[in-house]
């Protein structure tokens, strides 16, 4: 297993146009890279220059400390999940998972330890002398990984590996992929366009616009702290809201009422005019509903809700609300970007199961001041990110991340009883 | 729901009535056609026949669908050798995948049949080079195919040869020309998949014992690399030697199964440089030729084999009328006279085993055979009755195409 750095890597194509710009990019050893954002961001391009399909135009490429950029496919040895998954009826579950090594004519002895370990891991093990006819979807997935286990890969790669398959096998699919890079403590690279995807997979999210690298940052980071108006809209289902708002002092005005900032947000937007305010939907309430300790760290508004949503759990209200007409094209570019249609100029304003508003009449919320964002719609920056608290969510979730590839290893050396010689 | 056809369709309009709001799988055996196992699929493969013609449908996500639909379309105009779409249907009821609807291809064989028969030892080699072939073919259109396997390619006799042809393009891709890494990345999954395809077969008995499935396999790469260097290289003539070389050069690409669309000579001190311009489509010259006097469609080879016997009958008609026969004459009367009264003669329970012009090869093939023997020429009326009794009744039945058996019902 290896590391992967990608150093100012640029992909051109015959027309000059660069699919992938100026990318740097390091994934640890172990870790779990995702590769998100919409069609045309370059994120497939960039899995494929690592893979070695697509020529790089410059920039290195490193491999576990190897410069790769001139080296076939093959002599990567990268393992591509998911590729072939064909099963083949003649062949027993154990054959169907040996036969790469088979073709590298590995000692048969050999053989058997990959697979029954492969097989300790996909807990395939009953199924092994089995012909492959009667397994599930789920097990025939199962089988596809042994054959990427046993090749002992420097890394595993996907390609939205889950996006043809129904909703169901995509939920346990997802699961498994998460269970087996964690007991395998395998370097990965997935590319997804969905941010649900991204968001329970990685350790680390690389959010690609337009060929460039927008933000890397653990789920919770890209969450919270996003870097960009961007990031902040295509991160969160549903998504996040955006309203316009003008400043005085440390009071922003909204359609949903004042804002207060306190002093480090205040400076960070000081002399600027029209602005976006980004509040996610949880940062709502029904106001009725807050904790009266809770109420006065926040503002409180009326408005007339247009639709609500009660999905038993939880329940959602929609709020439209007025936007100057520059604002309203910025949301309309920024949502086509994202190829989503959710955001127009209406609040998705996530509140409490029990809460009784109704729709078509005036209501009572609560929106939490502290976590807003405030963001420039001209450049697009967040203007009031909190860098600091937001790195420390990233070292939260790399440290959790070492902890487990460490727990991993020394599970898989107990197993296999040797201790695999550069495998670490 | 909703369907799109490529026209023409009109052929494929009784398509329509077939009971698409319910998933393949439970269709029907009313509205199928049995046809044997074709290779290994990841998806449900049904078949079914209307007016006369066999179709192939495949149920898979919509996206792969409108994909596949719109890549084996272009692959058709440009005559690269892949099966062709017929449509698509989308928007199915209860969140059911979409199904593509592909025409069968007519006496076609499956890896399955030509390994395990009892010439499949001989016939490796000559499959290996068919299948490197179609990839190089792709490869020089621009194409990636992802998934190129034994099961995702069919074979069809070619006087004798064979031709291959793409049947799953759900992973391929195209491009203006395409990388090194893809060319390399292509063939390593066909090693892989070949590799996989043959350990199979031997595991279900299905392999004659004198191939190694390993070996096989292994054998692509080196059949590839000799092969795409052939078509794509260029050469540096002394200027003396020029004309002889690039002529040799031109044959060798056709006897390759390639055709030239352009060549380029660039001159120098030191000689000149050749850069020949392969064609991406099938070769068609013959094709074309035989259509053009017969009406004939039928494959490269066998129209070359085709139009010699018309050539030969056309000199025997001039000989005998003592004056010169114009090429069409000669190619109506031919078809009237020579081709058609062997292939109406195929006994009915034998019609589809073979091509018709593949039957009318073999039948020249025999006479040449019986008329070595004993040592005249015995005519094709005699060679074709012969055929019939004795060689034909052996090509297996299964081998008999769908929509001969259609035909028959």
């Amino acid at each position: 297993m290896a590391s992967i750095e990608m150093n100012q890597i640029v992909k051109k194509y015959g027309d000059g146009f660069p699919a992938v710009n100026d990318v740097s990019l390091d994934i640890a050893d172990g870790e779990f890279m995702i590769l998100v954002g919409p069609s045309g961001c370059g994120k497939s391009t960039l899995l494929r220059m690592i893979v070695g399909l697509e020529d790089i135009t410059s920039g290195d490429m490193v491999i576990g400390g190897t410069r790769v950029n001139d080296k076939a496919p093959r002599d990567r040895n990268l393992s591509m999940v998911f590729q072939n998954y064909a099963l083949y009826p003649h062949l027993s579950v154990y054959e169907n998972i040996a036969f790469p090594l088979r073709l590298a004519k590995t000692s048969e002895d050999e053989v058997r330890r990959r697979v029954n370990e492969a097989a300790d891991v996909l807990e395939l093990h009953e199924h092994l002398e089995r012909k492959p006819a009667n397994l599930s979807g789920g097990q025939r997935q199962r089988v596809a990984m042994g054959r990427a286990i046993v090749r002992q890969a420097e890394a595993f790669l996907f390609d939205e590996p889950l996006s043809n398959l129904d909703a169901k096998l995509r939920g346990q699919m997802r699961t498994e992929i998460a269970r087996l890079q964690r007991r395998l403590g395998i370097t990965t690279v997935y590319v997804t366009h969905d941010q649900t995807e991204a968001m329970t997979l990685g350790d680390r999210v690389c959010v690609l616009r337009k060929g460039k690298i927008q933000q890397v940052a653990s789920p919770r980071e890209l969450y919270e702290q996003p870097v960009n108006l961007f990031v902040a809209g295509f991160i969160g289902s549903p998504p996040m809201n955006f309203l316009p708002a003008e400043v005085n002092g440390d009071t922003l005005t909204t359609p949903f009422g004042a804002i207060e900032l306190d002093e480090r947000r205040a400076a960070a937007v000081a002399g600027k005019e029209l602005l976006l305010v980004g509040i996610r939907p949880e940062y709502f309430e029904d106001a009725s509903l807050v904790d009266e300790a809770k109420r006065p760290l926040g503002s409180v508004f009326t408005a007339r809700v247009d639709v609500t949503e009660w999905l038993g759990d939880s329940q959602f209200a929609y709020i439209p609300y007025e936007a100057p007409e520059a604002i309203q094209q910025k949301l309309a570019d920024l949502s086509r970007e994202l190829d989503s249609e959710a955001l127009r100029t209406q609040a998705i304003v996530s509140i409490d199961s029990t809460s009784r508003i109704r729709e078509g009449r005036d209501a009572e919320f609560w929106l939490d001041s502290r976590k807003v964002h405030v963001f420039d719609p001209e450049t697009g920056d967040n203007l009031t990110r909190d860098a600091e608290a937001g790195a420390e969510l990233t070292r939260l979730a790399s440290e959790d991340r070492i902890e487990q590839v460490q727990e991993a290893r020394s599970e898989s050396q107990s197993i296999s009883g040797d201790d695999r010689a550069g495998a670490a | 729901m909703r369907y799109l056809f490529r026209p023409p369709a009109a052929d494929a309009a009784g398509l329509l009535a077939l009971p698409w709001h319910q998933p393949l799988e439970k269709w029907d055996d009313s509205v199928l056609l049995d046809v044997p196992s074709r290779g290994i699929s990841r998806h449900v493969v049904r078949f079914t026949a209307s007016e006369g013609s066999v179709y192939a449908l495949k149920e898979i996500a919509e996206p792969l669908a409108r994909h596949e639909y719109a890549l084996l379309g272009t692959f058709e105009e440009e005559g690269l050798p892949a099966v062709s779409v017929v449509g698509i249907c989308v928007d199915r009821p209860d969140g059911l995948d979409a199904v593509l609807v592909t025409r069968y291809l007519e006496y076609s064989m499956s890896y399955r049949y030509l390994f395990s028969s009892r010439r499949g030892a001989d016939s490796a080699e000559r499959l290996m080079d068919t299948m490197v072939q179609l990839l190089v073919r792709l490869h020089l259109a621009g194409v990636y195919w992802g998934d190129c396997s034994l099961s995702n390619t069919l074979f069809r006799l070619d006087a004798g040869s064979f031709a291959a042809y793409l049947v799953d393009a759900e992973t391929a891709e195209r491009h203006p020309t395409i990388s090194a890494g893809k060319r390399a990345y292509d063939l390593d999954l066909a090693r892989e998949r070949v590799g996989a395809e043959l350990m199979d077969l031997q595991a279900g008995g299905l392999l004659p014992s004198g191939i190694d499935p390993i070996d096989v396999a292994d054998s692509l790469a080196g059949r590839y690399e000799a092969l795409w260097d052939e078509v794509t290289r260029e050469e540096i003539f002394r200027p003396e030697e020029q004309r002889y070389r690039v002529a040799e050069r031109l044959q060798r690409l056709n006897d390759l199964g390639f055709d030239v669309g352009e060549v380029e000579l660039v001159t120098s001190a030191e000689g000149a440089r050749l850069r020949v311009d392969t064609r991406v489509a099938e070769p068609g010259q013959n094709r074309r030729e035989l259509f053009r006097l017969t009406g004939l469609e039928v494959q490269e080879n066998q129209a070359r084999r085709l139009l010699n016997d018309i050539r030969t009958f056309r000199a025997w008609l001039e000989q005998r009328s003592g004056r010169p026969v114009p090429d069409t004459v000669a190619g109506h009367r031919w078809l009237a006279e020579v081709y058609r009264p062997v292939v109406d003669a195929i006994p009915a329970g034998l019609v589809g085993r073979l091509e018709p012009a593949e039957v009318f090869h073999e039948v020249l093939e025999h006479r040449w055979f019986l008329s070595e023997q004993v040592g005249r020429d015995v005519g094709t009326t005699a060679a074709a009755r012969s055929y019939f009794e004795t060689v034909l009744p052996g090509t297996p039945e299964e081998l008999t195409t769908p929509s001969a058996i259609t035909e028959r019902r």
